[in-house]
Protein backbone atom coordinates (compact mmCIF):
# COMPACT_ATOMS: atom_id res chain seq x y z
CA UNK A 1 0.00 0.00 0.00
CA UNK A 2 1.48 3.12 -1.06
CA UNK A 3 2.57 6.03 1.82
CA UNK A 4 0.24 8.68 2.91
CA UNK A 5 1.95 11.85 1.53
CA UNK A 6 -0.62 13.89 3.56
CA UNK A 7 2.42 12.52 6.42
CA UNK A 8 4.78 15.18 4.63
CA UNK A 9 5.27 18.18 7.70
CA UNK A 10 5.00 16.07 10.14
CA UNK A 11 7.37 16.17 12.98
CA UNK A 12 8.46 13.62 15.97
CA UNK A 13 8.81 14.10 19.37
CA UNK A 14 12.42 14.59 20.26
CA UNK A 15 14.85 11.91 20.60
CA UNK A 16 16.27 10.83 24.02
CA UNK A 17 19.62 12.57 24.73
CA UNK A 18 22.72 10.95 23.00
CA UNK A 19 26.12 11.45 24.74
CA UNK A 20 29.24 11.48 21.89
CA UNK A 21 32.01 9.46 23.59
CA UNK A 22 35.74 9.46 22.53
CA UNK A 23 35.55 5.75 22.62
CA UNK A 24 32.35 5.65 20.04
CA UNK A 25 34.37 7.99 17.87
CA UNK A 26 37.25 5.64 17.95
CA UNK A 27 35.39 2.51 17.49
CA UNK A 28 33.52 4.86 14.40
CA UNK A 29 36.65 5.69 12.78
CA UNK A 30 38.31 2.36 13.41
CA UNK A 31 35.64 0.54 11.36
CA UNK A 32 35.58 3.00 8.75
CA UNK A 33 39.62 2.81 8.17
CA UNK A 34 39.87 6.61 9.31
CA UNK A 35 43.25 8.25 10.21
CA UNK A 36 42.94 11.73 11.15
CA UNK A 37 44.25 11.97 14.80
CA UNK A 38 41.46 14.14 15.03
CA UNK A 39 39.25 11.20 16.15
CA UNK A 40 41.51 9.93 18.06
CA UNK A 41 44.04 12.10 19.90
CA UNK A 42 42.14 15.12 22.10
CA UNK A 43 45.20 17.29 21.68
CA UNK A 44 45.56 16.94 18.00
CA UNK A 45 41.51 18.00 18.22
CA UNK A 46 42.43 21.12 19.91
CA UNK A 47 45.53 21.84 17.76
CA UNK A 48 42.73 22.16 15.21
CA UNK A 49 40.54 24.11 17.18
CA UNK A 50 38.12 21.65 18.67
CA UNK A 51 37.52 21.42 22.20
CA UNK A 52 37.70 17.63 21.65
CA UNK A 53 37.96 14.41 18.97
CA UNK A 54 35.80 15.28 16.40
CA UNK A 55 33.94 12.60 14.85
CA UNK A 56 33.86 11.97 11.27
CA UNK A 57 31.54 13.34 8.57
CA UNK A 58 29.13 10.30 8.60
CA UNK A 59 29.09 9.49 12.01
CA UNK A 60 25.64 11.22 12.39
CA UNK A 61 23.93 8.24 11.17
CA UNK A 62 24.39 6.59 14.14
CA UNK A 63 22.41 9.06 15.65
CA UNK A 64 20.27 9.75 13.11
CA UNK A 65 18.93 6.46 12.71
CA UNK A 66 18.12 5.91 16.31
CA UNK A 67 15.71 8.83 16.28
CA UNK A 68 14.16 7.75 12.74
CA UNK A 69 13.09 4.39 14.22
CA UNK A 70 10.02 6.62 15.45
CA UNK A 71 9.45 7.41 11.43
CA UNK A 72 9.76 3.59 10.28
CA UNK A 73 7.94 2.12 13.03
CA UNK A 74 5.00 4.63 12.79
CA UNK A 75 1.93 2.60 13.05
CA UNK A 76 -0.27 4.88 11.20
CA UNK A 77 2.61 5.00 8.30
CA UNK A 78 2.40 2.19 7.84
CA UNK A 79 5.85 1.31 6.33
CA UNK A 80 6.96 -1.62 5.50
CA UNK A 81 10.60 -1.60 6.91
CA UNK A 82 11.60 -5.12 5.43
CA UNK A 83 11.10 -3.13 1.63
CA UNK A 84 13.42 -0.26 2.67
CA UNK A 85 16.25 1.06 0.54
CA UNK A 86 18.51 3.43 0.71
CA UNK A 87 18.36 6.27 -1.61
CA UNK A 88 20.51 8.95 -0.45
CA UNK A 89 22.08 10.81 2.36
CA UNK A 90 23.31 14.19 2.89
CA UNK A 91 25.12 15.68 6.28
CA UNK A 92 25.25 19.63 6.33
CA UNK A 93 27.50 20.06 9.70
CA UNK A 94 27.19 23.54 11.34
CA UNK A 95 30.13 21.89 13.22
CA UNK A 96 31.51 18.88 13.87
CA UNK A 97 30.01 16.40 16.33
CA UNK A 98 32.49 16.42 19.57
CA UNK A 99 32.86 13.97 22.48
CA UNK A 100 31.26 15.16 25.23
CA UNK A 101 28.36 16.48 23.05
CA UNK A 102 25.10 15.22 24.56
CA UNK A 103 22.60 14.87 21.07
CA UNK A 104 18.98 15.77 21.04
CA UNK A 105 17.49 14.74 17.50
CA UNK A 106 14.09 15.88 15.93
CA UNK A 107 12.89 13.97 12.80
CA UNK A 108 11.01 15.74 10.16
CA UNK A 109 8.82 14.18 7.06
CA UNK A 110 9.78 16.23 4.48
CA UNK A 111 8.19 15.07 1.59
CA UNK A 112 6.57 11.49 0.43
CA UNK A 113 6.75 11.43 -3.15
CA UNK A 114 5.77 7.69 -5.35
CA UNK A 115 7.13 6.68 -8.49
CA UNK A 116 6.39 3.40 -10.74
CA UNK A 117 4.75 1.59 -7.55
CA UNK A 118 7.89 2.53 -5.45
CA UNK A 119 7.60 5.20 -2.70
CA UNK A 120 10.20 7.83 -1.80
CA UNK A 121 10.34 9.27 1.70
CA UNK A 122 12.46 12.04 2.57
CA UNK A 123 13.16 11.80 6.51
CA UNK A 124 15.40 15.38 8.13
CA UNK A 125 16.73 15.19 11.40
CA UNK A 126 17.65 18.02 13.46
CA UNK A 127 20.21 17.21 15.35
CA UNK A 128 21.64 19.68 17.98
CA UNK A 129 22.80 20.33 21.94
CA UNK A 130 20.64 19.97 24.63
CA UNK A 131 21.54 23.33 25.02
CA UNK A 132 19.68 24.11 21.96
CA UNK A 133 23.22 24.50 19.66
CA UNK A 134 22.31 23.36 16.50
CA UNK A 135 25.25 20.62 15.40
CA UNK A 136 24.12 18.75 12.24
CA UNK A 137 21.16 18.40 9.66
CA UNK A 138 20.96 14.77 8.33
CA UNK A 139 18.97 13.89 5.38
CA UNK A 140 17.89 10.59 4.58
CA UNK A 141 15.74 9.40 1.45
CA UNK A 142 14.71 6.25 1.74
CA UNK A 143 13.00 3.69 -1.45
CA UNK A 144 10.13 1.85 -0.32
CA UNK A 145 10.09 -0.72 -2.88
CA UNK A 146 6.69 -1.32 -4.21
CA UNK A 147 4.74 -5.04 -3.99
CA UNK A 148 5.49 -5.36 -7.51
CA UNK A 149 8.63 -3.70 -8.44
CA UNK B 1 45.23 26.83 1.83
CA UNK B 2 44.87 28.66 -1.52
CA UNK B 3 42.76 25.55 -3.71
CA UNK B 4 42.47 25.60 -7.36
CA UNK B 5 39.88 24.47 -8.85
CA UNK B 6 40.62 21.35 -11.11
CA UNK B 7 42.89 20.29 -8.10
CA UNK B 8 42.81 16.77 -7.81
CA UNK B 9 42.86 14.90 -5.15
CA UNK B 10 45.91 12.04 -3.82
CA UNK B 11 43.50 8.71 -4.56
CA UNK B 12 42.42 6.42 -2.13
CA UNK B 13 42.07 2.07 -2.88
CA UNK B 14 40.27 0.67 -0.22
CA UNK B 15 39.57 -3.16 0.06
CA UNK B 16 36.17 -4.33 1.85
CA UNK B 17 35.95 -7.87 3.28
CA UNK B 18 33.23 -9.31 5.00
CA UNK B 19 35.08 -8.54 8.75
CA UNK B 20 34.87 -4.85 7.75
CA UNK B 21 31.63 -5.25 7.40
CA UNK B 22 30.59 -6.71 10.40
CA UNK B 23 33.07 -4.72 12.30
CA UNK B 24 31.37 -1.66 10.53
CA UNK B 25 27.73 -3.12 11.51
CA UNK B 26 28.50 -3.16 15.04
CA UNK B 27 30.38 0.17 15.45
CA UNK B 28 27.18 1.61 13.25
CA UNK B 29 24.37 -0.50 14.89
CA UNK B 30 23.25 -1.10 11.62
CA UNK B 31 22.89 -4.80 11.56
CA UNK B 32 20.73 -5.73 8.44
CA UNK B 33 21.38 -9.07 7.74
CA UNK B 34 22.04 -8.39 3.72
CA UNK B 35 25.33 -7.32 4.88
CA UNK B 36 26.45 -10.15 6.83
CA UNK B 37 24.26 -12.89 5.72
CA UNK B 38 24.80 -14.48 2.27
CA UNK B 39 21.35 -16.59 2.62
CA UNK B 40 19.29 -13.50 3.46
CA UNK B 41 21.53 -11.03 0.63
CA UNK B 42 19.97 -13.81 -2.16
CA UNK B 43 16.33 -14.49 -0.76
CA UNK B 44 15.54 -10.51 -1.49
CA UNK B 45 17.34 -10.80 -5.03
CA UNK B 46 21.07 -9.45 -4.38
CA UNK B 47 24.01 -11.54 -6.07
CA UNK B 48 25.50 -11.84 -2.51
CA UNK B 49 26.43 -9.69 0.83
CA UNK B 50 27.03 -6.05 0.04
CA UNK B 51 28.48 -2.83 1.82
CA UNK B 52 26.20 -0.80 3.88
CA UNK B 53 26.05 2.43 1.45
CA UNK B 54 27.25 4.03 4.39
CA UNK B 55 29.84 2.11 4.69
CA UNK B 56 30.93 3.22 1.45
CA UNK B 57 30.14 6.87 1.75
CA UNK B 58 32.21 6.84 5.20
CA UNK B 59 35.16 5.21 2.99
CA UNK B 60 34.89 7.65 0.69
CA UNK B 61 34.85 10.78 3.08
CA UNK B 62 38.35 9.70 3.88
CA UNK B 63 39.73 11.01 0.37
CA UNK B 64 38.71 14.77 1.93
CA UNK B 65 39.46 14.47 5.24
CA UNK B 66 42.87 13.31 4.70
CA UNK B 67 43.66 15.91 1.96
CA UNK B 68 42.34 18.87 3.91
CA UNK B 69 43.62 17.54 7.20
CA UNK B 70 41.21 18.65 10.13
CA UNK B 71 38.19 16.79 8.69
CA UNK B 72 36.08 19.32 10.62
CA UNK B 73 36.27 21.14 7.66
CA UNK B 74 33.90 18.96 5.94
CA UNK B 75 30.66 21.08 6.22
CA UNK B 76 28.45 19.13 4.05
CA UNK B 77 28.68 15.86 2.62
CA UNK B 78 26.07 14.10 0.34
CA UNK B 79 25.50 11.20 -1.87
CA UNK B 80 22.96 8.95 -3.47
CA UNK B 81 23.71 5.14 -3.59
CA UNK B 82 23.61 4.24 -6.84
CA UNK B 83 24.94 0.34 -7.13
CA UNK B 84 25.88 -1.72 -4.42
CA UNK B 85 29.20 -3.02 -3.88
CA UNK B 86 28.70 -6.83 -3.58
CA UNK B 87 31.53 -8.29 -0.97
CA UNK B 88 32.60 -11.94 -1.50
CA UNK B 89 33.23 -14.26 1.45
CA UNK B 90 37.34 -14.55 1.01
CA UNK B 91 40.61 -12.80 2.17
CA UNK B 92 40.36 -10.09 -1.37
CA UNK B 93 37.09 -8.47 -0.62
CA UNK B 94 35.85 -5.82 -2.68
CA UNK B 95 38.07 -2.64 -4.20
CA UNK B 96 36.59 0.73 -4.00
CA UNK B 97 38.77 3.51 -5.32
CA UNK B 98 37.96 6.49 -4.64
CA UNK B 99 38.57 9.79 -6.85
CA UNK B 100 38.15 13.27 -6.24
CA UNK B 101 38.41 16.69 -8.05
CA UNK B 102 37.77 20.68 -6.49
CA UNK B 103 35.29 21.40 -9.30
CA UNK B 104 33.98 24.76 -7.85
CA UNK B 105 34.33 27.64 -5.25
CA UNK B 106 31.69 28.58 -3.66
CA UNK B 107 33.25 31.96 -2.17
CA UNK B 108 32.80 32.15 1.08
CA UNK B 109 35.56 30.52 2.62
CA UNK B 110 34.21 26.60 0.87
CA UNK B 111 34.86 24.79 -1.98
CA UNK B 112 33.21 21.98 -3.82
CA UNK B 113 34.90 18.19 -4.28
CA UNK B 114 33.22 16.24 -6.43
CA UNK B 115 33.66 12.64 -5.59
CA UNK B 116 33.77 9.35 -7.31
CA UNK B 117 33.76 6.23 -6.01
CA UNK B 118 34.51 2.92 -8.28
CA UNK B 119 33.21 -1.21 -7.30
CA UNK B 120 34.13 -3.68 -10.93
CA UNK B 121 34.72 -0.13 -12.69
CA UNK B 122 31.41 1.54 -12.18
CA UNK B 123 30.35 4.19 -10.03
CA UNK B 124 28.57 3.28 -7.01
CA UNK B 125 27.73 6.45 -5.29
CA UNK B 126 26.03 9.11 -7.77
CA UNK B 127 26.76 13.09 -7.18
CA UNK B 128 28.90 12.58 -4.28
CA UNK B 129 30.22 15.73 -2.99
CA UNK B 130 31.79 17.34 0.08
CA UNK B 131 31.73 21.04 1.15
CA UNK B 132 34.96 22.00 2.49
CA UNK B 133 36.23 24.84 4.20
CA UNK B 134 39.29 25.77 2.68
CA UNK B 135 39.83 29.24 4.35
Amino acid sequence: MPLDPSFTGRSYPPSQPYDVSREKIREFADAIGATSPAYRDADAAKALGHRDVIAPPTFAIVVSMKTNETVMFDPELKLDYSRVVHGDQNFTHHRPITAGDRLVSVAHIDSITSRMGNDMITVRTEIGTVDGEPVTTARSMLVVRGEDA
Amino acid sequence: MSVEIGTELPPLSVRLTRADLVRYAGASLDFNPIHWNEKTAKDVGLPDVIAHGMLTMAVASRIVAEWVGDPGAIVEYGCRFGRPVVVPNDDEGALVEVTAKVTKDFEDGTVKVNINAAFDGKSVLTGAFARVRVA
